[in-house]
Order: C-alpha cells, then sequence, then structure tokens
C-alpha cells in the first residue's frame, strides 16, 4: 500500500466512525429536533470523509471530479432537506422538548 | 444577459463531468438537456437578480472556507454529546434577526446554520429565524456568532 492509500483508509474509517455515531446519536436522542442534530453528523463530517477517502482512491480522473460535484451537492441539498423536516414538524404544531434549568432535565413545553 | 452565460456555461460543464463519453451523439443530447433545463429555469423565474447565486460563487468561497471550521469544530461537540453516556443535552429554541435584505443570503445563512450540527433553523419566517439548538451553549454560541456578519460581507445586499 502507498502512503496515498493509507491516507484514503484513515479517511474512511474516520467517516465511518461519524456515521456510526450519528446512528447512535439518532437512537439515543429523545425526540425528532434532537434527533435531527445527530444526523447531520452523518449529512456532513460522515459523507465528507468518506468522499474524500474515495477521491484518493480515483487520484486525477474524472471519477473524482463527479465525486466533487457528489459532496458539493451533498452540502447544498442535505440543510434544505433538514429545514423542510424541521419546518414540517414545527409549522404542524410539533413542539420541542426544552431544557428546564430549574429541574435539570428535559420536560415537554 | 452575464447570467445566462454563467448558467449555460455551469449546465454544459456539468453534462461534460457526468457523460464523460465524448461522441457527437451525447454532444447532441447534451445541448438538447441543457437548453431543456436552461428553458425550465426561465420559466421557474430563477435567472432574475434576486435569486440567482450561481454568479456569487467566488465571493462566497471565504466564507465557505471559514463555515467548513464550524462544521468540524460542532461534529466533534456533537460526537462527544452522543457519546456521553449521560447525553448532557439541554434542547433551547433561539430567535434571530440577521441583518442580510437579500434573499440569496438569507437562505445561505439558513442553509449554513441548519448545515452546522447542535443548530438546525426551524422556519425563517418574514426575515426571523427560529433555530433549535442542542444544547444551551451552543445557543448562546449562534446568538453571539458572527455568521451573519461574515456572510453580509461576502455578499453586500444580495
Amino acid at each position: 500500500m502507498s502512503w496515498l492509500d493509507w491516507v484514503s483508509a484513515i479517511l474512511g474509517c474516520l467517516g465511518g466512525f461519524f456515521v456510526l455515531v450519528g446512528g447512535i446519536g439518532a437512537l439515543r436522542m429523545p425526540d425528532l429536533y434532537t434527533r435531527m442534530h445527530a444526523s447531520s453528523l452523518t449529512d456532513t463530517l460522515g459523507s465528507m470523509l468518506i468522499l474524500g477517502a474515495l477521491m484518493l482512491q480515483g487520484g486525477a480522473s474524472l471519477e473524482t471530479l463527479k465525486l466533487c460535484a457528489i459532496a458539493i451537492f451533498l452540502l447544498f441539498t442535505s440543510p434544505v432537506s433538514a429545514y423542510a423536516l424541521g419546518n414540517a414538524a414545527w409549522l404542524s404544531g410539533h413542539r420541542p422538548l426544552e431544557w428546564d434549568p430549574e429541574r435539570e432535565q428535559d420536560v415537554a413545553p | 444577459m452575464a447570467r445566462t452565460l454563467i448558467l449555460l456555461f455551469a449546465l454544459a460543464g456539468t453534462w461534460l463531468v457526468w457523460s464523460g463519453l465524448y461522441k457527437p451523439l451525447l454532444f447532441g443530447l447534451g445541448v438538447l438537456s441543457v437548453a431543456l433545463t436552461y428553458w425550465l429555469c426561465l420559466r421557474m423565474g430563477l435567472l432574475r437578480r434576486e435569486v440567482f447565486a450561481l454568479d456569487l460563487v467566488p465571493r462566497l468561497l471565504g466564507f465557505w472556507a471559514s463555515l467548513v471550521v464550524d462544521i468540524v469544530r460542532s461534529n466533534l461537540v456533537v460526537a462527544r454529546i452522543v457519546l456521553t453516556p449521560s447525553l448532557p443535552i439541554s434542547p433551547t429554541l433561539v430567535q434571530l434577526e440577521p441583518s442580510l435584505k437579500g434573499q440569496v443570503g438569507r437562505a445561505t445563512l439558513a442553509n449554513s446554520i441548519t448545515l452546522t450540527p447542535s443548530t438546525v433553523t426551524l422556519d425563517a419566517h418574514e426575515g426571523v429565524f427560529l433555530v433549535h439548538c442542542l444544547t444551551r451553549d451552543s445557543a448562546c454560541e449562534i446568538r453571539d456568532s458572527d455568521i451573519g456578519r461574515r456572510l453580509r460581507n461576502a455578499l453586500g445586499d444580495r
């Protein structure tokens, strides 16, 4: 393995770690809005690190350019879909858990 | 006119990268799909100055670089919260009134806030942003953040 393969393997493993943590977070968080925060780990660093690892495997080629384009499109579309989800939940009257400093725990408002 | 040219170049470039095969038939299909997409954009009013954003890409490069730093930092913060057994979250709603007036600027700001883990824009209606934050710290951070000012410096009145 050349050093480029090693860098790519490390980036891929780090990306996989963030995707895993995003998944664990989506299961552990208490309500929809907090789950969205966990899943944005998967959307941002997770996917970017994995795409970066694949770009290093692609080298200077058309595939790398396509992966670049996929990364850019993901960075534009994932916040828009997150907004659509969060806004739909908010407008339909779903209220987030809010932190109550006196009770030191999450309570529904 | 400049906007038309920029859009046509971007569409043609996308087609060339996607296809990767340079034969006359595929060039013909490419010209057809660029023309069709251009017509659709025109019909959807995407070429109006208020909503057209492709010409702003060079001005946004610096802002995006600073956003990447924010994103990496808050990814690490949220990953640590998720992996902490006690799950130390304190969800908070914050209202922001960005000083940006343009539609492109506001959309970019709302998307940037959502893209950063630990803050999600829930509503961006009539100039007031409703932002859901995972912890009280992240709420304070987004309230005092200079992200809106950085974006206004980059975009001006757009």
